[in-house]
């Protein structure tokens, strides 16, 4: 498997020093970058080029570079997380791009994510959200066994479907209103869909979205930009069955 | 004689853990506020940690270096975890889980620690299941079970390929729980640089502000290091970019006996290395091994072509395809453990049979078993791991074998900690894969996960207590001390000293240099030529390093340059100690094979005369010669036999 080499591209990329300056974009060359390689390594070698060369690299965050953190966040030639569906930044390889091709790299946009330097945002908005009820009420110790709360492998599995976000934000950058309705749909309808936080669904979904609004999120105006953005391809109809469960909690008051 | 006191129990196996819990002492709620604790990380065991001690009414304070709890590296778990549940009645036991542990570990793990694990393994489980964790399940809607390397029962609990996460999340939402209530608080983006002793207790730490390079100092009266292992010592590894040694180093630079250090696991079934621009690998996770069937040609000639890149695996007739692991370890076959499985697949390579255009790599193969059991049944077993592979490589692996090959992967070796989990440090605790005690020389597929919650959730809130029962006349840690001072000056001086460098070479380039030294001579085989080379190269590249390192940025803005370079500096220590303890372990144990000692076949070579013991080594002043402590293995529950998978 010999890969190709890129002979020569054009890094187009925002840059940033701290979240009261003004950004910019500066344009770098990159020689002879394998195909092989990921968008993240691409990168490296760029930093490497910048650093011998006295200049300050360019900031990003990364961490497991095997699509799973969620860390990795980039717009890409207009894309979050570049161009292919289904995978972050870190998964993106070098052979989805052309020799002598400019690409243009920008940090995720939404007024609820300030930029800290360069391409690093700050995603704390998202930990708040979950702080607000994103889980199930359960001290350590004293549980029932595992087996005496069954679930259907069809519940379990759409559980998982939702359980599946990495909150990488990828949906909030892509949407027209910086809406984090999909990342709070994931986690409400993965409980929605198991009998352990049925107790305080109510309480759960009311308190989600209350937080999501406070913290300077849009609303969702079900364009369905995220679904395509997502890397784990978490569906938009989980925010329909956000909206049933928070209409009913919203009913029930 | 050695000055260790592991504090093991007395009584039988089964109730060291039972009478132990009934014997310490227990914290009353209204001294428990009064109590603050530091957990640094927030991966399995520290996020578990954390939110179990915060419900328990301690102050909690958690740190960790990336921007949330969520994203720590166990979260790339993609296996699955252990639990004796014998929800299959396939005759699993508590007693066999910990028999399996200690055999797969090359009877170098301690009893007392490792029968604890197995024992609350069922717990973990429930805990889990109760906080919405979605386990699979079969159609009856009762949990459903895997099997994974070095065992023959099902006892591996999973959530598609993607454990780790999960598991993560749950331990994720108890410690946001806690958070809302406000009995943790949590520092994302902090990275911890240092411990703070006060009257030889651990009373603190210094930590750095990632995003804006603000030293700050915490107090507390105990601190627990859930910082995770030192694989990336080796820089390429399957572990998060950002993993390291650190925190462990500096606690041992304070006195924390370091443990086991040459015992790094090396896990068979990733993505071979390509090219010279890749940064990291790729796992693919162990559960493959319960379908695929590893091969290599049985033709020197097949292989060659192969490498030429003049036929493809599919070209190979099934008569010419030699299943080694089947054929040579009879009744495990494709599911020996990791280290035995990582050295026939190295010791086919070195013969001439890797069938990549390096020569390092192997096949994976589920032709037989989508033949046996149709595509759609393999795509749901493994559907996003068989996407992650086609990503990084260009190539289906439905119609084309994967190629495979060992790579660094777990540190077996930690921090030493008694059977409390404190280290020699009183009032400071490792927990996770930043301890050593509970999976020997190798560790087997599914147990990290399940030692890292066991810790947190089941082990250290009860120990803690204990200490922390001496300690509630203490008043809140003053940080304005000369301790503090101390500790946070070095820390600034040494981070002024990294950036003042101002050499010609970035980091990355002295820690692709080390990583070299380390997978040649410290890696899948070791031999005391080699090792004492690699002392002296190491030694080499230390000085290179010190004064030709070039740290771009600013101190007082986000950095990760001068992170990395803090965290090199650590490596360039830990892979000397790594290899020193290597060259004073006269055996082959597990992840640790000396090629002096191997069997007529060429198996590892266990010697139970010299080796059974742990080395806990105590650091003596920069530059000089650590010195190595022996704690004595005691085995009076299995008897110790030459590990066999045959
Ligand atoms: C790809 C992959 C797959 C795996 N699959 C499995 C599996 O299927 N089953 C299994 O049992 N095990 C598996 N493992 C192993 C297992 O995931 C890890 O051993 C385990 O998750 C470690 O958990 P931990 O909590 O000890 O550490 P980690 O999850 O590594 O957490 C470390 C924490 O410490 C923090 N930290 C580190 N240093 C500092 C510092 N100086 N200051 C502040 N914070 C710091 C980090 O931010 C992080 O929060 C796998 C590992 C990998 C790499
Ligand atoms: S819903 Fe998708 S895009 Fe949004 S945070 Fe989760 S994984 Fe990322
Ligand atoms: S670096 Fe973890 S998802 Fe990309």
């Amino acid at each position: 498997m010999a890969d190709k080499i890129l002979k020569k591209i054009y890094v187009k990329v925002w840059r940033q020093n701290n979240p009261s300056e003004k950004g910019r974009f500066e344009t770098y060359e990159v020689e002879n970058v394998s195909q092989g390689s990921s968008f993240l390594e691409m990168i490296d070698i760029l930093n490497d080029q910048l650093i011998r060369e006295g200049k300050d690299p360019i900031a990003f965050d990364h961490d497991c570079r095997e699509g799973i953190c969620g860390m990795c966040s980039m717009y890409i030639n207009g894309h979050a997380h570049g161009p292919d569906s289904e995978i972050t930044t870190c998964q993106l390889h070098m052979r989805r791009f052309e020799d002598g091709e400019t690409i243009t790299v920008e940090p995720w946009r939404a007024g609820a994510f300030p930029v800290i330097k360069d391409l690093i945002v700050d995603r704390t908005a998202f930990d708040k959200i979950q702080q607000a009820g994103g889980y199930v009420s359960v001290n350590t110790g004293g549980v029932p066994d595992g087996n005496t709360i069954p679930i259907s492998q069809v519940d379990a599995e759409e559980a998982i479907d939702a359980a599946a976000c990495i909150g990488c934000g990828a949906c909030v950058a892509t949407c027209k209103n910086s809406s984090a309705m999909l990342f709070v749909a994931a986690k409400v309808s993965q409980f929605a869909k198991l009998p352990q936080g049925k107790v305080e669904a109510k309480r759960r979904a009311k308190a989600m979205v209350a937080k999501m609004d406070e913290l300077g999120f849009g609303g969702c105006t079900n364009t369905g930009a995220c679904e395509l953005a997502c890397p784990k391809n978490i569906s938009i109809s989980h925010i329909a069955r956000l909206n049933r469960e928070y209409l009913k909690a919203k009913f029930s008051d | 004689m050695s000055n260790i006191d592991s504090k093991i129990p007395e009584g039988p196996l089964a109730e060291k853990w039972s009478r132990h819990k009934a014997a310490i002492r227990v914290v009353s709620p209204a001294n428990k506020r009064k109590l603050d604790i530091i957990v640094v990380g927030t991966g399995l065991a520290g996020a578990s940690a954390a939110a179990s001690l915060g419900e328990l009414g301690y102050n909690v304070k958690a740190f960790c270096y990336q921007d949330s709890p969520r994203r720590a590296h166990s979260i790339a778990a993609q296996g699955g975890i252990n639990a004796a549940k014998n929800y299959q009645n396939d005759n699993d036991s508590v007693y066999r889980l910990f028999y399996d542990t200690i055999k797969g570990g090359d009877y170098r793990a301690r009893e007392a620690n490792t029968y604890r694990l197995a024992e609350v393994s069922p717990n973990i489980i429930d805990q889990c299941v109760a906080q919405g964790v979605p386990f699979a399940r079969e159609y009856g809607g009762t949990l459903a079970n895997r099997s994974f390397g070095g065992v023959l029962v099902s006892r591996t609990f999973y959530a598609r390929g993607q454990t780790g996460q999960q598991l993560l999340l749950g331990a994720y939402s108890a410690l946001n729980r806690q958070i809302d209530a406000g009995s943790v608080e949590m520092y994302a983006r902090h990275e911890m640089l240092d411990v703070v002793l006060v009257d030889g207790k651990a009373r603190g730490i210094i930590v750095r502000d990632l995003t804006n390079g603000e030293i700050k100092r915490f107090g507390a009266h105990a601190v627990v290091m859930a910082t995770g292992g030192y694989g990336n010592v080796f820089f390429l590894s399957t572990n998060a970019m950002g993993s390291n040694g650190s925190a462990a180093w500096q606690a041992y630079k304070k006195g924390a006996y370091f443990s086991n250090p040459c015992y790094v696991q090396i896990h068979p079934t990733c993505i071979p290395v390509h090219g010279s621009q890749q940064s990291k690998l790729t796992l693919m996770s162990e559960s493959l091994r319960n379908d695929g069937r590893v091969w290599v040609p049985k033709k020197k000639e097949d292989a060659e072509r192969l490498r030429k890149g003049e036929i493809s695996a599919v070209d190979i007739k099934d008569e010419d395809r030699d299943f080694y692991l089947e054929r040579r370890y009879p009744s495990y076959g494709n599911l020996v453990p990791r280290d035995v499985a990582s050295r026939a697949a190295k010791e086919r390579c070195d013969a001439g049979f890797g069938v990549n255009a390096e020569g390092k790599a192997v096949f994976l193969d589920f032709k037989y078993a989508i033949e046996r059991l149709g595509r759609e049944t393999i795509e749901k077993r493994y559907g996003n791991l068989f996407q992650m592979y086609e990503k990084i490589t260009d190539v289906d692996p439905y119609t084309h074998p994967m190629q495979i090959y060992p790579a660094i992967h777990y540190a077996m070796g930690g921090t030493w900690v008694d059977y409390n989990l404190m280290t020699s440090i009183p009032g400071l605790y490792a927990i996770g894969e930043a301890n050593f005690s509970d999976h020997g020389a190798n560790r087997l597929g599914a147990s990290a996960l399940m030692q890292g919650l066991a810790d947190g959730y089941f082990i250290l809130p009860y120990t803690i207590g204990d200490y922390l029962a001496g300690e509630i006349m203490v008043p809140k840690i003053d940080t304005n001390t000369p301790e503090f001072d101390e500790a946070e000056k070095n820390v600034t001086g040494r981070l002024e000293k990294l950036y003042n460098i101002k050499g010609d070479q970035p980091v990355d380039y002295f820690h692709k240099k080390l990583g070299h030294i380390m997978w040649e001579y410290v890696g899948m085989s070791r031999n005391e030529e080699g090792l004492k080379k690699a002392i002296e190269e190491i030694a080499e590249l230390k000085k290179e390093f010190w004064s030709n390192v070039r740290v771009p940025g600013e101190m007082n803005n986000i950095n990760p340059e001068l992170e990395k370079a803090g965290r090199l500096a650590d490596f360039l220590d830990i892979g000397d100690l790594m290899a020193r303890d290597a060259l004073t372990r006269n055996e082959s144990c597990g992840g640790h094979f000396r090629e002096e000692s191997v069997t007529e076949d060429g198996e590892a070579k266990r010697n139970d005369e010299i080796g059974c013991y742990a080395s806990a080594w105590e650091f003596q002043g920069e530059d000089k010669e650590p010195v190595m402590h022996r704690e004595e293995l005691v085995f009076e529950n299995v008897k110790l036999t030459q590990r066999s998978y045959k």
